[in-house]
């Protein structure tokens, strides 16, 4: 299973937000998307998911244009995690999970007891069981975070994209999301992510694509890619890299390290 | 499993619970009434009917309860259960916990073809009909000029195009009150944008009625993917549905539940408003079950309110006045009180 992006322009109708991109997910890989707010992430996200028309180039899934396949068919193939939201009505945290399941149901079934096994399954291994029964609008950002993740392991797809799953989450909900991340690539799954921090493009992805202004700035794996030049002109402050101890790489802005 | 909150029903228990309720209710409000019935009168009478034989003894009993008693009650369970049927879906829909059915502006669109015939003097059935289309074509055009403003939020648009055309169509009721023959259409559009159940006839009922449960064929079939509608367009097309399609389907359902109703009923508020809300209450969001429970709580409140619009004083208070009097209360009580968020 591969996605694939050609020369990918995106955007809206009148409204060109990148293009030329090319990148590449296959089963195992994390592809961690880094890039300025308003470098066009969500956008190229939405154009990768098919819910935006490429207005440039192709996206491929699977050897198939993504323009000559139908929402079931891209929903059996790539899930899609939000950022943990608000929800309106206080679903529970199964009843969500279980949304997930909706493409491998009829058109007019509603979950079955197949279905509410794989939904309990995707909680345990996302280890959040004892969740299941409370509401979705009442547990916090990280148990929000991880539960649309459990709903994209629901899916049973072999690609999940997710848009900054890190964002406005606690240093301790950062981990625990990131180390599923790691997790479910080992496990055999293609995922690809957004984030704001460098620093977790070295602690998870195996490759990066930096996009600056819609354009791609640069890709590769994430220690050749992400030199210390590249993220000062990117992000427009001073940064350094260092190595820790434990061989673990991190940003440092010395602006900020005096 | 591990109750969500103390003293919280099952909601399987729940939703036959309230069917039990409904069912007591509708057999009480056959006994009251300014003409008494007793429950041996009314055993004797529908049993006889259904075996195909009469009892001459009960000649006034059986055209009261027959012509009468019956179908309005039968209009009251009916308009009840459409209109929070129509809340529930428009609800979920428009993800926001404070629409109500007439957000589209069927209601005013229904009322302007209502006033409309009153003021040509047209018969009860053209009156009806005329309701029913003005309401119906309100909607598409309201659907139309939505669909002709592109690059926005459609959920927004679609609801501004609501207000703005149902505050037109309001304009021109005003107007047509203005023109009207102050001592006999004038009151006639009043007490019908009012709303009232009082001169239901039996056929009014038998035409309602397949047009609501038309209505209901898909909101009954798609109930589970009505859940992902509530997820923004996004999130329920990355799940592999068809949001576009499945809002068009679910509005144009639960519009023809409302217009048919509210041709027969005249302008009802509040019930599909709050109803929707208590029923989420007691059973959750999930449509498998909030449209169960939100139709037979509609059921039964109006029901309950028609009920009394008709046994307490000599004067029937029109029911939209009722609906209301009870219904905010009630309505600022749970936004007081929400422990559950919507």
């Amino acid at each position: 299973m591969e996605l694939r992006a050609e020369k990918l322009g995106f955007g809206y109708r009148r409204h060109a937000v990148g293009r030329d991109v090319d990148l590449a997910v296959r089963a195992g890989d994390v592809l961690c998307l880094l890039g300025p707010n308003g470098s066009g992430k969500t956008t190229l996200f939405k154009t990768l998911l098919g819910l935006l028309p490429a207005q440039g180039g192709r996206v491929v899934l699977e050897d198939r244009d993504m323009a000559a396949l139908a929402r079931p068919d891209i929903a059996r193939r790539i899930a899609y995690v939000p950022q943990a939201h608000d929800a309106v009505f206080p679903y529970s945290v199964r009843d969500m999970v279980l949304m997930g399941r909706t493409v491998h149901r009829g058109l007019f079934a509603a979950p079955g007891a197949t279905d509410r096994e794989r939904a309990d399954a995707a909680l345990a291994d996302l280890g959040i069981s004892d969740l299941a029964d409370r509401d979705y609008t009442r547990i916090s950002g990280g148990q929000r975070q991880l539960t649309l993740i459990a709903r994209a392991l629901a899916q049973e797809t072999s690609l999940i994209v997710m848009d900054e799953p890190t964002a406005s989450l606690d240093f301790g909900n950062q981990v625990l999301v990131l180390e599923q991340v790691k997790r479910l690539a080992a496990k055999g799954l293609g995922i690809v992510f957004s984030t704001h921090n460098p620093d977790h493009a070295f602690s998870c992805g195996s490759s990066v694509l930096v996009l600056e202004n819609g354009l791609s700035r640069a890709a590769g794996p994430p220690q050749e890619v992400l030199t210390a030049d590249l993220l000062s002109a990117v992000y427009g402050v001073g940064v350094s890299l260092e190595v820790l101890q434990s061989g673990y790489r991190v940003c440092v802005p010395p602006a900020l390290a005096r | 499993m591990v109750p969500r909150q103390a003293g919280e029903l099952k909601p399987g228990l729940a939703l036959s619970l309230l069917a039990l309720i409904v069912a007591v209710m509708a057999a009480a409000a056959a006994l009251v009434g300014p003409y008494p019935i007793s429950g041996e009168q009314i055993a004797s009478a529908v049993l006889g009917r259904l075996g195909g034989q009469r009892d001459p003894s009960l000649g006034q009993v059986e055209t009261i309860l027959f012509s009468i008693r019956l179908p309005r009650i039968g209009a009251a369970l009916l308009v009840g259960a459409a209109l929070a049927a129509a809340g529930a879906v428009y609800q979920g829909l428009f993800r926001n916990p404070l629409v109500s059915p007439d957000i589209l502006g069927v209601s005013t669109g229904a009322g302007l073809g209502a006033a409309a015939g009153i003021f040509l003097s047209l018969p009860v059935i053209a009156i009806q009909g005329m309701a029913f289309a003005t309401g119906l074509a309100t909607v598409g055009l309201v659907y139309a000029v939505a669909t002709a403003v592109r690059g926005h939020e459609p959920t927004l648009v679609l609801v501004l195009a609501g207000v703005v055309l149902g505050a037109l169509a309001g304009a021109c009721i005003s107007l047509l009150k203005i023109l009207a023959d102050p001592y006999d259409q004038l009151p006639a559009i009043t007490f019908w944008l009012l709303g009232s159940l009082a001169s239901i006839q039996p056929e009014d009922v038998m035409t309602a009625a397949p047009a609501v449960l038309l209505g209901l064929v898909p909101l009954v079939l798609l109930r589970w993917r009505m859940n992902l509608m509530a997820l923004g367009d996004e999130e329920a097309a990355a799940l592999g549905i068809d949001p576009k399609r499945l809002r068009t389907l679910f509005v144009a359902a639960a519009t023809l539940m409302t217009a048919s109703v509210v041709a027969i009923s005249g302008v009802i508020g509040w019930v599909g408003l709050v109803m929707p809300h208590i029923a989420r209450l007691v059973v959750g969001p999930n449509f498998n079950r909030l449209l169960p429970a939100s139709m037979l709580m509609g059921a039964g409140y109006l029901l309950l309110v028609d009920t009394l619009t008709r046994t307490m004083a000599a004067t029937e208070t029109p029911l939209g006045i009722l609906t209301a009097f009870v219904g905010a209360p009630v309505f600022i009580w749970l936004l007081a009180t929400g422990r559950r968020g919507w």
